[in-house]
This record gives structure tokens, sequence and C-alpha cells, in this order.
């Protein structure tokens, strides 16, 4: 009777385990098939060439979504400018120049810099950022692409430290060692060695940290003026601009649902899964590079 | 002819635990002279005071005078750099640096200022044979460093050690993970190297001692129990523990 009881119970336990694993890979499916149900009428809704043209004016009927894949696209790049160097040269800071005490204090901080809403971020940018650059640069707003890229920025150090110092981290002590008893120095071991035996967990920490800015909607949504213009000059880092995420999100809850608008915003966020895919598969590829080149070295 | 003397060296870690009480220790130029005794007894931390390496591990508090041609490289006012190019040192781990195995020898020059192509591959090739590596290695100088064997790794470690022309060499344990040809091969380079070079060795076994050393060091828990020729400690070592550890009664 008990044997049967024990069971019975071991049997319930692996289910409710089984089924909270394969729920993960239910619920992605069940949203990409959402999002493709909805996105994909879109294409026999606006024939391509308008599509891909370069107007965004939903209430006429335009929907050129070109302006906002190149919003997202510069605001990102300008992103990852102030990101990756900052980011990286903070983690060796962290990992390899500062003395203990403080490594201990700056992980931590850093990791919940990490976990700092977006939204406060984006009032951050609003109040304080975007007024001293347009007082600075003498714009006529300082609702511009350059904001938007400074917060994101702000965005991804966090990600890209975190995980670049970990990487550093694992480099073996005896390559330390082994290069300072060569007499070389400090500077010329972390530039030398210890980088470029982190490189790949670096480049990794660099894929995730653009990923995050590509997805992020809140702040951008307040920081960069929203305008849906097509960025050609490098001037129109000063100027407003308007990415794919802050369109769905500040569309999508006005939009007449059914609509051709209704399904170009889903079409829009098909857009952004592909990249945001790209990018991640892109960084789990340098992830398992990494595993094997960890390998071959332990065998 | 003394290249190092150390007089009165006594090392504390941070932990308050002494690691090496009062040393005081003549090595002389041009010969092997061996460090042995258990581990834990104090000869890498010995190893590490005299290229400084020490500077990297808790070391609160060091006390004593080492003394290399003259010179107390514990003063602190000592060029760190110029010393660990100057007094090299091999691990026990080969661990090549993740780069080709003509980078892991040039590395070090390069990274001193050394931009000639001819002079590099010269100093390579000179450390290589050194090492007793090159013959095994010409034809593949530009595959990574760590395709080849751990044998031959070690050696690559020990050229690239040499490349930088010092004029001590300091090995930790470097046959302990080996396979017989390899410390062979090891063993015979040293004993060539000690014409042009001061070397110090902590082998992992006290036979090592007995096939290549000129003078030995017995260690045992931060003391150095006796130290003469090698002959002395093998046949006639005057203290009973030297004695008993030789014998192989404890160790």
């Amino acid at each position: 009777m008990k044997e049967n009881q024990t069971r019975i119970f071991e049997k319930i336990i692996t289910r409710t385990i089984q089924f909270s694993g394969y729920s993960s890979i239910l619920f992605v499916l069940l949203i990409l098939f959402f999002l493709l149900s909805e996105g994909t009428p879109a294409l026999f809704d606006v024939p391509l060439s308008q599509l891909f043209s370069e107007r965004w004016y939903p209430i006429e009927d335009y929907y050129g979504i070109l302006p906002l894949i190149l919003g997202s696209l510069v605001v990102t790049l300008g992103a990852s400018l102030v990101a990756v160097p900052f980011g990286i040269l903070t983690a060796v800071f962290i990992a390899e120049i500062a003395p203990k005490w403080l490594q201990e204090i700056m992980k931590p901080l850093v990791e919940l810099l990490a976990g700092l809403p977006s939204v406060v971020l984006g009032f951050l940018g609003i109040l304080v950022v975007s007024p001293f650059l347009r007082d600075t640069l003498n714009l006529p707003t300082g609702l511009t692409a350059l904001t938007g890229s400074l917060l994101l920025g702000g965005i991804a150090i966090p990600t890209i430290v975190s995980i670049s110092e970990d990487a550093l981290n694992n480099v073996p002590e005896s390559y330390r060692h082994g290069s300072l008893a060569l007499g070389l120095t400090r500077w010329q071991t972390i530039w030398g060695v210890t980088v470029p035996a982190a490189k790949s967990g670096i480049l990794m920490a660099v894929m995730l940290g653009v990923g995050r800015t590509i997805g992020e909607t809140m702040t951008v949504m307040m920081v960069t003026g929203n305008a849906p213009v097509v960025p050609t000059t490098l001037q129109a880092l000063f100027m407003p601009i308007r990415t794919m995420t802050a369109t769905i999100a500040s569309e999508m809850g006005e939009v007449a649902t059914g609509s051709s608008h209704y399904h170009v915003l889903f079409f829009i966020g098909i857009v952004l899964f592909l990249f945001t895919l790209l990018v991640n598969v892109i960084a789990s590829n340098i992830s398992s590079r990494k595993l094997k080149r960890s390998e071959r070295i332990l065998s | 002819m003394d290249k190092i003397i150390v007089e009165n060296l006594s090392i504390t870690y941070s932990d308050g635990v002494e690691s090496l009480f009062d040393i005081n220790l003549r090595i002389p130029i041009h010969q092997i002279t061996a460090l042995i005794g258990p581990s834990g007894g104090g000869k890498s931390t010995f190893l590490r005071v005299l290229n400084r390496l020490n500077d990297l591990a808790d070391v609160t508090k060091t006390t004593g005078k080492v003394l290399i041609d003259g010179i107390d490289i514990l003063d602190p006012t000592q060029d760190v750099i110029a010393l660990r190019r100057k007094v090299g040192i091999v691990f026990s781990r080969p661990l090549p640096l993740p780069l080709s195995i003509y980078q892991n020898v040039s590395y070090g020059l390069e990274l001193m200022g050394e931009k000639r192509k001819t002079v590099l591959d010269d100093a390579v090739e000179r450390a290589l044979r050194l090492a007793e590596l090159w013959d095994e290695v010409k034809e593949r100088l530009h595959d990574p460093a760590n395709s080849i064997s751990g044998g031959q790794q070690q050696r690559l470690c020990l050229a690239r050690t040499l490349s930088l022309q010092p004029e001590i060499i300091m090995l930790d344990e470097p046959t302990s993970a080996l396979d017989p040809v390899s410390t062979a091969k090891i063993e015979t380079s040293l004993i060539e190297l000690k014409k042009d070079f001061t070397v110090i060795i902590a082998p992992h076994n006290t036979q090592q001692a007995g096939r290549i050393a000129d003078h030995v060091a017995f260690f045992l828990q931060g003391k150095l129990i006796e130290f003469s020729s090698a002959e002395d400690i093998f046949t006639r070592p005057k203290d009973v523990k030297t004695q008993d550890y030789i014998s192989g009664k404890f160790g």
C-alpha cells in the first residue's frame, strides 16, 4: 500500500517537473505562432514596395517601416559605440586592476545597475541628459538619436561588464603569472595575454549587451523624439528618430484589431524578433566555440 | 662564486602562518642547486621570493636580505620587471600562452620592443635548441602551442623563459606532470644550461636531485635543515632528518 503511494507521488512530481520544462518550449512556440499569424497578413494588405518605403504615416495608410528599422539600427549602433569600449574597460578594471575590496563593492553595484527599470532611466534621460545635450550642442530638441544611444549604452554596460568580468576571471591565474614571470608589465600582461585569452567571453558579452539594446523599448520611446525619419547623414544623430520597439509600444494600444495597421505592427514585431534572434545565434555560436577551445586546452 | 646570497630570510603569509623561517643560503653561480623536501616545506615560496612573484600572493611580512649579484632585490625601490627578466621561472604545470609555438617564445622579446624579424627568428631558434625542442617543432612553428604534447609544452615554457636571456633559471617541479622521455630531455637540457646560467630547481622527487644537482638544500616545514654539495647530502647527511627523508622514512 505504502509502496504504491510512493510510486504515485514519484509520478506526480516527475510529471510536474516535466510539464514546467516543456511549458517554456510551448510558450515560445505559441508566441511565435501568434506573431506569425498576426504579422504575415501585412504582406497581403500592403505591397512589399510600400512596406519598405520611407514613409511611416499609418493614418493615411503609409506603412513604410524602413525609417523604423534604420532608427533602431542607428540607436543600437550608437549605444554599442558607447557601451562596448566603456563596458570592456570597466570589466578589465574590476577584474585586473582594482584592489580586492573595491572589486567586492563594484561588482554587485554594476549588477544592481542592470536591474534598474528602464523607465527610470528614461526619466533621467528626459530630465537630465536631454536638456543637457540641447543646451551644450545648441539643438532644437534634446530628444535625439544621440540621447537614446547614450542611455541605451547605459543599459548595455552592466551586461557587458558583468559577463566580460566573469570571462576575465576565468582566465587561469597561471597565464598572468607566466606572463609576469617573463618580465612583462601589468599592462602588457592585461592587453597581450589576459584579454585575448578571454576574447570569446568578451565577444559574447558584447553580443548579449547589443541584444538588450535592440529590444529595449521604454527608454528609447521616452528620449528619442519618435519622429519616423530615415537617418541618412551623420547629422541624423542629433535629430529625433523612431525605433521599431517604440512604434509598437505607442501605437498598439490604439489600433483597430485586424486592420492593416495592426498587422503591420505585428510584422514589425517579426522583424524585431529576427534581429534579436540573429544576435542571440551569433552569441551562442561564440559561446559554444569557447567551450570547444577550453576543452582542447584541458585535454 | 655565489650568485645569490640569502640572509635571515623570513616570510609570513597574511593568514598568520609563517612560511619561511630565517633562511641562510648561498647559491653558487653556474651550478644546479636543487631544493628538496616534502611539499608545504617552503620550496615554492622560496623560489617566488627570488623574482618577487610573491608580491602577487598574500604575503604580509618579508624580513631579511636576498642579494643577487650583491644587490638586495627585496628593496622596494628595485625594478621588479628587470628582476623578473633576470630571474626566469618555469612552473610545474606546462602552461603555454594561447598563441602559436613561435609566438610563445618571441612574445617576451616583442613586447620588450624587438621588432626585427631576423633577430626574433634567431632568438626563437636558439631558445628552442637550448630547451631541446627545436628538432621536434621546427616544421610547425606556427601551430597553436597547445597542439603539442605536455612534455613539449613544458620545454616550450623553458624556451620561453630562456628567450629573454635571464641569468638565473628557476624551475618549480618542472617534470611532475611529464613522461620519463620528456623528463630526461629537460634534465639533459638543464645540465647543458648550467654552463651559461645559474639553475635552481625544486624537483618533485629526490631522485631527480640526485641525477642533476650539484648542490642540495633540504627544506622542512619552512626551515632550511641542511645545505651542502649533492654528494654530501646523499652519501653522508649531517642531520638525522635529512637522512630520514632521503632514505624514504617520511616524505
